[in-house]
């Protein structure tokens, strides 16, 4: 535990060391900012029409629902940047050989670092809900949902962060890495397009879909099941990540 | 005693090509061992192998009691490792990247501090412990790979080249450093510079295309090496005929006008005979350099040989 957090740490540190970590904060934030000026313009001239309208979307229904969901497409775009060099660049650095030959096990070198890039990407979740908690100086919020959006977007970003992590350390380069990252990652995002043709393997592309799951919890429908998607998906890609550092020592 | 690191019959494979074959080996406390080899001898790949960042294709290796296949955590506890790349992260200050070791390591918080501090002593990195790694030249880093090595008073400590990139004042520094390392701990080094080992080491292996071929005490070898060297100037010419006529002499070359390489037998008294027979001809003897005969020469003498 105390070697999952001295690597965890580093990791996390390291970050704040390039421009990386600071730039994807500062544009991210203004970005998502300029979508969420432009729900609350939405709201206030929506608003006169909604006030006839009986069980009419509200204030959350309106602004942190979009806000959530563009956020989860722009950190799909992201997300592999902040992750390509997780185990890649450590490897191209040599510097795996310090981890590799201390009193560490891969378990806690793959853990440690996926819990490091992760909490850049829960500053950045929770920077997001900073913006709609605003609106409470002004009205008032449906809590359950955007409960249930921070959570959606939580699970959306650490699937993504071990989806990176695998990507990372199998890859030769981080751009690679980061490439492929963003291939499996927009594959599974719109697998779901598929939904629409009538064909067999519908239920099975729909299931597979992470924007389907992302939107159910989202809409406020938290499901074990969509729960579960994710926590497999996680799961699974770090348990990847391990046996392919693993995999490392019996090389060629 | 009980041995630090027991090696047996270690093979390793990249596919079909064979880089480390039937290597065994034990160390002990209190030894410096040399690994010598020439390029892609296999050298690299077995020091990878002992310290768990490569598992053998075949064989066994035990740290301290602790197999490192089977118990990694506990074997490498006793371990520290200096790759033949030095593993620093260079975004980090020497103070926190030798803090960051030395929590990996699993030192406890409270002795944390004197560990570093020993260290950096040890590696003369006091005066840049605030500075980036990666403003500082190729000799200070090397000097952090060593000081990452020693920082948690590891049982065994293994350094790959770690004289490569210094000048030759932290070069005689580091070899002063190994060699007080090597009374409290087992230290295996790897070079393909002779002298080093000679200098620095108590035992010396020689590695040539993935097989020992030499595994000595370096004062037993030493010994061995019953043949001597003079080099020497006269104002006239010598004849050497009368030279290679003394008892002990073995061979002569002509490398220029009146200079003249003998090789002679160390007993027996022939360099003294060489010297009167010199003088009493009236040659004119203006110099007389013993060549030190290093282990180059029985390097590759061993390393010709195998082929």
């Amino acid at each position: 535990m105390n070697m999952i957090s001295a690597i965890a740490w580093r990791e996390f540190r390291t970050q704040f060391l390039s421009p990386l970590a600071w730039t994807v904060l500062a544009i991210l934030q203004f970005i998502l900012a300029f979508v969420f000026l432009s729900q609350v313009e939405t709201f206030t001239m929506l608003q006169p029409q909604l006030a006839g309208i009986e069980n009419a979307p509200g204030l959350t229904d309106i602004i942190v629902i979009p806000l959530f969901g563009n956020a989860g497409i722009i950190l799909l775009l992201v997300t592999p940047l902040l992750t390509m060099r997780l185990v890649c660049e450590e490897r191209r650095n040599f510097t795996l050989a310090l981890l590799l030959s201390a009193p560490v096990s891969n378990v806690d070198i793959i853990v440690g670092k996926y819990l490091g890039s992760l909490g850049l990407l829960l500053i950045i979740v929770s920077l997001i809900t900073l913006m709609p908690l605003s609106l409470l100086s002004g009205g008032t919020l449906d809590f359950g949902k955007l409960f249930a959006n921070v959570l959606a977007l939580v699970l959306l970003v650490s699937a993504f962060t071990a989806a990176g992590l695998y990507m990372s350390t199998i890859a030769g380069h981080p751009t690679v890495a980061a490439m492929g990252t963003f291939g499996l990652l927009l594959l599974l995002w719109i697998l779901d397009w598929t939904t629409s043709m009538q064909d067999q393997s519908n239920k099975l592309f729909e299931y597979l879909s992470i924007l389907k799951h992302f939107q159910n919890i989202q809409s406020g429908l938290i499901n074990s099941s969509d729960i579960s998607y994710f926590v497999l998906f996680i799961v699974g890609f770090i348990l990847l990540s391990i046996l392919s550092l693993d995999s490392d020592r019996l090389q060629k | 005693m009980a041995a630090l690191i027991e090696a047996e019959h270690l093979y390793r494979y990249y596919g079909k090509h064979c880089a480390v074959n039937d290597v065994s080996f034990t160390l002990t406390k209190g030894e410096v061992l040399g690994f010598l080899g020439p390029n892609g001898a296999g050298k690299t790949t077995t020091m990878q192998m002992l310290c768990g960042n490569l598992a053998p294709s075949e064989g066994r290796i035990t740290i301290n009691g602790f197999d490192l296949l089977d118990q990694p955590k506990s074997a490498k506890r006793y371990l520290g490792y200096l790759p033949d790349t030095p593993p620093l992260y260079k975004e980090l200050t020497v103070q926190e990247f030798l803090h960051y070791c030395a929590r990996l390591h699993g030192i406890n918080k409270v002795s944390i501090a004197d560990a570093i501090n020993t260290a950096k002593e040890r590696c003369g990195l006091c005066d840049v412990s605030n500075r980036l790694i990666a403003n500082l030249s190729k000799g200070f880093q090397q000097r952090i790979g060593i000081a990452q090595a020693i920082l948690h008073n590891p049982e065994v400590i293994i350094l790959d080249e770690p004289t490569v990139g210094l000048d030759p004042i932290q070069i005689r520094e580091i070899r002063a450093l190994i060699r007080k390392l090597g009374r409290d701990h087992g230290v295996i080094l790897s070079t393909h510079i002779l002298g080093e080992v000679q200098e620095s080491c108590s035992h010396v292996q020689i590695i040539h295309q993935g097989q020992l071929i030499l595994n000595e005490s370096v004062a037993s070898l030493n010994a061995q090496m019953n043949t001597g060297t003079l080099q020497v100037t006269t104002r006239m010419q010598a004849d050497t005929a009368i030279l290679a006529a003394i008892p002990g002499v073995s061979a002569i070359e002509t490398i220029g006008e009146n200079r003249i390489v003998i090789h002679h037998s160390v007993s027996g008294g022939a360099v003294e005979q060489i010297i009167e027979t010199i003088i009493s001809a009236g040659w004119g003897l203006e110099e007389l350099t013993p060549v030190l005969r290093s282990m180059e020469d029985i390097f590759i003498t061993l390393t010709k040989g195998s082929e």
